[in-house]
């Protein structure tokens, strides 16, 4: 990595850490994981079902949402507040500010992923005064969460290249809504004919697939996720969000900012 | 022949405007503009005349509509150039989470400095511009003068040939103009080129080797601070001796004070030829002719007033 991109890259890092709205969230999102027992409590026999099942979409949930509310801000603020005036005087290219603010609130979402990992195995440890060899597949779906988060950053991060920081937020959200339906906009488009099948086909390919990333489920049921999947999926986030960040690159190269 | 710090060959910018039939509205007319080596040069205008759309172009901000640039010889676009080049944009706001020294050592990382002369160089330039003092403040909690050098101090901190100044004096009080001014004339005593805008004429008379006055995105002069405010001696003062002419001269003079027989009196610089020439007639010896200048002021009024462009 060159020393901009880095530069860039910890900067950003350094300004989510030292927001107090990512604290609340994050105290927050160590709250509902800490609360977990209490709701295996109400459910005997199934604590750790219900303890997995809302801790691990806690830790999706508020990930997602500090993805987006400050992703949104990543490089609107910047042009709001003319800092960035400042940044592209200096030998800084365009697509290292936009890929050094897109890691640097990624570096943030996996250290609080971190954090909020390490509550959640605390919170399990007191549930169930032990751990087995299928609670490694727990950290499996906390990649697939981290991955998730690598796409919904970067859509946040397209959209707010041209859009304004509320509808980017609007745009972005309903599209990891609409990712989190992938398999049944596949399927629909396998039944589907004509005109609509294509179209079914193209939105299909457009939106992310939030729906393979998400195997809380499973895990909860001790399920094995395969080697597979893993190899499939961290493509997939990968190639994915390249691209969206190549086209926010490339909306972001030309714009004037006044 | 050592080429020019700044030269802009035809820079010029427009807006589209309007929602449904889009019309472009010209923000800088082809600008033709040129700045030497280790000059200090002052860009005039009132509001909105174009003075940030330019530095917004040179500093690759918006693009321009046609034309170029070069800087230190270079197309102004290289990320070389960059290296060699500081601004400061007008009333700035700088990330207001990091205290001054890691705000320094953020801009110097983008330049490339390396860490061992980041180390050395942030605690002497916060020396120099007054801030050693705010140690791990942060930047949010800084007045209007603070933030104002430190940006002038991430300006300068890769110790830039050229260095870009917008608005450094605005909002400031008369001791941190005074400081900034100060500032400006050391980064011109190390021999940099500094290219800096303003409307408070006093900074660009005291500061300027050469100004240029641009007013509704054209340029409307340019010189030596010196040639444009004696283009302004619309007045001389010329003393004789022999009281007696006086009579013969009186309707070309507008005001005249008579001690014995030296006589002093004001014409107009279009009457001085005709008064000289009464004054030999009537045997008058002239002692002499100072034209009065007017101030950069009155140059930059007449240039950015309506009716000049009338007249022209």
């Amino acid at each position: 990595m060159n020393s901009r991109l880095a530069a860039i890259t910890l900067n950003t890092f350094r300004e989510a850490v030292r927001d107090r709205v990512l604290y609340n969230l994050i105290i927050f999102a160590l709250l509902l994981v800490a609360s977990a027992p209490l709701f295996g409590e109400i459910s005997i026999g199934l604590e750790k079902l219900i303890l997995v099942n809302v801790g691990l979409s806690a830790i999706s949930i508020f990930g997602i949402i500090i993805a987006i509310f400050i992703g949104i801000g990543l490089v609107s603020k910047e042009i709001e507040k003319r800092t960035l005036y400042t940044i592209l005087s200096r030998p800084v290219r365009r697509w290292e500010f936009v890929t050094g603010k897109y890691l640097g609130l990624l570096l943030t979402l996996v250290v609080n992923t971190a954090f909020m990992t390490i509550g959640f195995f605390a919170a399990l440890l007191i549930a169930t005064r032990t751990f087995t060899r299928d609670d490694a597949g727990l950290l499996v779906a906390i990649y697939f969460i981290i991955l998730q988060f690598f796409i919904v950053t970067a859509i946040t991060l397209l959209f707010s290249s041209f859009s304004s920081p509320v509808f980017s937020a609007i745009f972005a959200f309903a599209l990891f809504v609409i990712g989190t339906f992938a398999e049944d906009l596949r399927n629909f488009a396998n039944l589907a004919e004509g005109l609509t099948k294509w179209l079914a086909i193209a939105a299909a390919w457009l939106v992310p697939n939030v729906s393979s990333l998400n195997v809380i489920a499973q895990v909860a049921h001790a399920e094995h996720i395969s080697g597979k999947l893993v190899l499939f999926n961290t493509l997939y986030a990968l190639l994915y969000s390249t691209a969206a960040i190549a086209v926010a690159v490339l909306i972001f190269e030309r714009r004037n900012l006044k | 022949m050592r080429a020019p710090a700044i030269e802009i060959q035809g820079l010029s910018k427009s807006y589209a405007v309007g929602f449904v039939r889009k019309t472009l509205k010209p923000a800088l007319q082809p600008l033709h503009l040129s700045v030497e080596d280790g000059e200090t040069f002052g860009f005039l205008g009132p509001n909105g005349a174009g003075k940030t759309t330019t530095l917004k172009l040179l500093m690759g901000i918006i693009f321009p509509t046609s034309g170029s640039a070069r800087i230190l010889g270079r197309d102004f676009h290289d990320p070389d150039v960059k290296k060699q080049i500081g601004f400061l944009p007008e009333q700035p706001y700088f990330y207001d989470y990091l205290s001054a020294p890691e705000l320094l050592d953020y801009y110097a990382q983008l330049c490339g400095v390396p860490s061992e002369e980041r180390r050395k160089k942030i605690p002497a330039l916060l020396e120099r511009v007054g801030l050693s003092d705010a140690g791990k403040t942060q930047l949010r909690k800084f007045s209007k003068g603070m933030l104002q050098r430190a940006g002038i101090a991430q300006a300068i901190i890769h110790d830039p040939k050229v260095v870009f100044l917008d608005e450094p004096m605005s909002g400031l009080d008369p001791l941190g103009r005074r400081e900034i001014r100060e500032l400006i004339h050391e980064l011109k005593a190390q021999g940099k080129t500094v290219f800096f805008s303003t409307h408070i004429l006093s900074d660009a008379e005291a500061l300027c080797d050469r100004v240029a006055v641009i007013h509704k995105g054209e340029l409307r002069g340019i010189g030596v601070v010196e040639d444009l405010r004696s283009k302004t001696a619309v007045k001389s003062e010329v003393v004789w001796q022999g009281s007696h002419a006086l009579a013969s001269v009186g309707p070309l003079v507008s005001e005249s004070h008579t001690t014995g027989e030296i006589v002093r009196a004001a014409v107009a610089t279009q009457d001085l030829d005709m008064l000289l020439e009464k004054l030999r007639q009537n045997h008058a010896q002239i002692i002499s002719v100072t034209p009065v200048h007017g101030t950069l002021e009155d140059y930059f009024l007449i240039h950015t007033s309506e009716s000049e462009k009338a007249r022209a």
